[in-house]
C-alpha cells in the first residue's frame, strides 16, 4: 500500500531536484522553470496532508486545499511579473545569462 | 490507486523533472515540464484532489507552459553555447542540494505517521469543488480578494513594464 510516506519523498525528490535547477543553471528562464517545481512540490505534500487527515465526516481536509489553490494563483502572477521583467532585461542587455547581469553585484 | 500507478506516475514526474534542468535546449526544458505537470496532475487525482488536479492542468500545462514558451520564441533563445563550467561551483550546487535531498529523506523516516496509509473517505467524493468553493467564500473570504487585488497589480505591473519607454 502507498503510504504518506511515499508521497512526502516524491515531493521532496522533485524539491530537491528544482533547488539543484536554481543552483546550478544560468539561464534566467531555467530557473523560473524550477522555482515552478518547487512551489509544485511544496502544493504535493499539501494535498498528500489534506488527503491524510480525514476529518470526522469522512472528507478530507478541504482548508490545504483552499491553501494550494491560493499558492497557485500566486504562482501563476509569479511567473507573469518574472517573464515580463525578463523581456524588459532582454531588451536592455541582449542576454538571459544570471553570470552577465552583475551590476549589482558587490 | 495501485501502487503501480503511483510509482508510474511520480517517476514520470520526477525524470521529466530532472529533463527540465538537464536540457541545454529552453523549448525542451519547457515541454518536459508539461509533461512534469500532467504527472504531478495525476497524483493529485490518486489523493481524490480532482479540482486541483483540473487547476494544475489547466493552469500550469495551459496557460503557464504557454507563456513560458512564447517568451523563448519571442526572445528566439538558442541552446546556450557550451561555456567553461566552473566545476568548483557546479560541485557545491550539486553538494548542497544532495544535503538537502538526504535531510528530507531524514526528516521523513523519523516521522511516525508517514509509515500509515491513508484512511478510506466516509464516500468517494466527487464534490470537492463544491466544498472548496463554500471554504473560500466563507473562512477565506477576505485573502480570496486580497489574492484578486494581487492578480490586477500583477496585471498593471506586468503591463508597465513591457511598455516602451516614451521618448
Amino acid at each position: 500500500m502507498i503510504t504518506l510516506g511515499d508521497y512526502l519523498i516524491v515531493s521532496g525528490t522533485l524539491f530537491a531536484i528544482g533547488f539543484a535547477g536554481v543552483m546550478l543553471r544560468r539561464n534566467l528562464i531555467i530557473v523560473l522553470m524550477s522555482l515552478e517545481l518547487m512551489l509544485n512540490a511544496a502544493n504535493l505534500s499539501l494535498v498528500a496532508f489534506s488527503r491524510f487527515r480525514v476529518q470526522p465526516d469522512g472528507l478530507p481536509d478541504y482548508n490545504a486545499q483552499v491553501f494550494v489553490f491560493f499558492i497557485i494563483t500566486v504562482a501563476a502572477a509569479e511567473v507573469a511579473v518574472g517573464l515580463a521583467i525578463l523581456v524588459a532585461l532582454f531588451r536592455a542587455r541582449q542576454t538571459t545569462d544570471v553570470k552577465d547581469i552583475s551590476s549589482l553585484k558587490f | 490507486m495501485p501502487p503501480f500507478l503511483f510509482w508510474t506516475f511520480a517517476l514520470l514526474m520526477l525524470i521529466f523533472g530532472g529533463a527540465v534542468i538537464v536540457n541545454r535546449n529552453p523549448v525542451a526544458s519547457a515541454l518536459s515540464l508539461v509533461v512534469s505537470f500532467l504527472g504531478l496532475a495525476a497524483l493529485f487525482m490518486s489523493l481524490d484532489a480532482y479540482f486541483v488536479g483540473i487547476i494544475q492542468v489547466l493552469v500550469y500545462a495551459g496557460a503557464v507552459m504557454v507563456l513560458f514558451l512564447f517568451i523563448i520564441m519571442l526572445l528566439n533563445l538558442r541552446a546556450e553555447e557550451e561555456r567553461q563550467i566552473n566545476w568548483l561551483t557546479a560541485a557545491g550546487g550539486i553538494a548542497v542540494a544532495l544535503i538537502l535531498l538526504i535531510q528530507i529523506f531524514f526528516v521523513v523516516g523519523r516521522f511516525r505517521d508517514a509509515r500509515q496509509t491513508f484512511p478510506p473517505l466516509a464516500r468517494s467524493t466527487t464534490d470537492d469543488v463544491w466544498n472548496i468553493g463554500a471554504l473560500l467564500f466563507s473562512n477565506y473570504n477576505l485573502p480570496f480578494q486580497i489574492i484578486g487585488i494581487l492578480v490586477l497589480i500583477a496585471t498593471i505591473g506586468v503591463v508597465l513594464l513591457s511598455r516602451r519607454e516614451p521618448r
